[in-house]
């Protein structure tokens, strides 16, 4: 682990630069220390696969100073690591069907399955939510079943639809507003992923757990969902 | 009372220090893309540092003043007019009922900033009134809409007149070649020290490719020794290297994460200077220590009353 200054007010602190479970559960228990130890002096904070950045308050700290911080509130984190937080599963409903899945059957080809079978492949795992960001409330979920990954598009959509639910390698991760984007379109969520309005803004937190449950057309439209 | 908006063809948008606090949901800092000019304009009308105003980029905008008051003009001179007769940047100006502002056409930079005394009074969506179009955020209505002919944005009558200019060795020349001082990338995630190397050593020229969220330079391509890298959360003013060898220096509107390799930083105090500046202009790159900007950058926030 290293804590870098990639600017005056900002520092990160890297992992082992693969995407893999340990990295998720060190950086989530770090993260949650400085949210808890450090939030008079840090502005920002952005979780990812194998780094958390910061923007600390340059105004009431220096960065050396803030550096160290830093280290001693990772150190204190490894004490706390025992007290093991609740765990949450969020569950989302997904239509699967062939209108919305775009890439479904690219899929079963490409992994010599059949289409129910890549959906039932992907519906049965728990997913972790790695980090948060390219648009707001976009969760990067892992890890994808190896069966089933797949990479992004060659050339990505001008115009990706709102709850649109992809696979890019071992990642998977809803669009919650239109956007252009490459990942491999799967299925359809009615949820509203992102709302301004409401406290908690978006459905996930970095470190949450994700399942994703297959749901019928009729379904899908009854609870909002647009096709 | 307000002010009401003529003629808006271009991109003005509301903007106060911008939206913190959020950024693991995904959302952007925003703020105002010349940081060094909208502080000035605030500073100059004693308003607080996170008071609303308007950014102004490329002019085609008019707007009447529905009451009186005093306003402060900071940033690019787009060839603007009160009441029929020319005004330049770095000043306050007292404001009658009834007087119009025109902004024309850039003459030197790209975005003026237009605060009035006690700032324009404006809802805020997430803790602020900084408007990002593509998040649907923040601006008049909360869903981040460029400002448009007919809004009315309110502002306080003040009937108390002032004159204030900002001091000539303050005011800078937004020339047409720049040098950017920048704080190298030392992690894993950099481009690598003979990227940084040629980086220092190759003049660019800002691209047609500019908006809030980057500006792309071009130049003679760098060789990438790494075609990306796991995805992190992304500073203001990071240089990011993507495969075809063409930095891109992040603006306030970026994403929050990304994936390229980077070659480190551009200072918080020489960013305004590239915002400001038009596709064509010169720009070279100065490596710096990190801890002489960090000073400085604490000075530059104390001076302007800056709380973060």
């Amino acid at each position: 682990m290293d804590i870098v200054r990639l600017s005056e007010n900002t520092v990160i602190i890297l992992f082992e630069q693969t995407i893999n479970h340990d990295n998720f559960t060190i950086i989530n228990r770090i993260t949650h220390t400085i949210k808890n130890t450090l939030s008079d002096v840090v502005i920002d904070m952005i979780p990812s696969y194998a780094s958390i950045h910061i923007t600390f308050n340059l105004v009431k700290i220096s960065g050396l100073e803030f550096k160290a911080m830093l280290k001693k509130a990772i150190a204190e984190s490894e004490v706390r690591a025992i007290e093991k937080t609740k765990e949450k599963i969020i569950e989302i409903p997904v239509y699967y069907g062939s209108e919305v899945a775009l890439d479904l059957s690219y899929i079963a080809q490409k992994a010599n399955l059949t289409e129910p079978e890549v959906i039932d492949i992907h519906a049965s795992k728990i997913y972790d939510v790695y980090a948060i960001g390219f648009a707001p409330g976009f969760a990067y979920l892992g890890n994808v079943d190896d069966a089933i990954a797949c990479p992004r598009k060659q050339t990505p959509r001008d115009k990706v639809a709102k709850g649109s639910l992809g696979i890019a390698d071992q990642q998977t991760a809803i669009y919650p507003a239109s956007s252009p984007g490459g990942w491999q379109i799967i299925g359809r969520t009615p949820l509203q992923l992102i709302d301004y309005s409401s406290d908690a803004l978006t459905q996930f937190s970095t470190g949450d757990k994700v399942k994703f449950n297959p749901i019928s057309k009729p379904d899908f439209l009854a609870m909002g969902g647009v096709l | 009372m307000s002010l009401r908006v003529i003629k808006s063809s271009f991109l003005t948008l509301l903007q106060d220090y911008g939206r913190y606090g959020y950024q693991h949901v995904g959302l952007t800092h925003s703020g105002p893309l010349d940081e060094h000019a909208y502080l000035w304009a605030n500073r100059l009308l004693d308003n607080h540092y996170n008071a609303a105003q308007l950014e102004i980029s490329y002019g085609v905008f008019a707007a009447e003043f529905l009451e009186d008051s005093v306003i402060a003009l900071c940033g690019a001179d787009l060839r603007a007019t009160l009441g029929g007769k020319s005004i330049t940047p770095w000043q306050t100006y007292n404001i009658k009922r009834g007087d119009i502002i025109e902004f024309a056409s850039p003459k030197h930079g790209l975005r003026a900033y237009l605060a009035i005394k006690g700032g324009f009074k404006v809802t805020e969506t997430l803790s602020s009134v900084a408007a990002v179009v593509r998040e649907n955020l923040g601006g008049l209505n909360g869903d981040g809409s460029k400002v448009s002919p007919g809004d009315q944005i309110v502002y306080e009558k003040k009937a108390h007149q002032m004159t204030s200019r900002v001091p000539e060795k303050f005011i800078p020349a937004y020339s047409s070649s720049i040098t950017l001082r920048f704080v190298p990338n030392i992690s894993v995630s950099s481009a690598g020290l003979d990227a940084q190397a040629v980086f220092q050593n190759t003049p660019y020229e800002v691209t047609q490719n500019i908006d809030r969220m980057g500006y792309r330079l071009s130049g003679e391509p760098i060789q990438v020794p790494l075609e990306g890298i796991v995805s992190q959360g992304i500073s203001v003013g990071s240089i990011q290297l993507p495969k075809d060898g063409q930095p891109i220096v992040l603006m306030k509107d970026r994403q929050t994460m990304g994936g390229y390799p980077l070659l480190g930083c551009v200072t918080a105090i020489d960013l305004p200077l590239l915002a400001q500046s038009s596709p064509g202009t010169k720009v070279k790159f100065r490596a710096v220590d990190i801890d002489d900007v960090e000073s400085e950058l604490v000075i530059y926030k104390k001076f302007f009353n800056v709380a973060a």
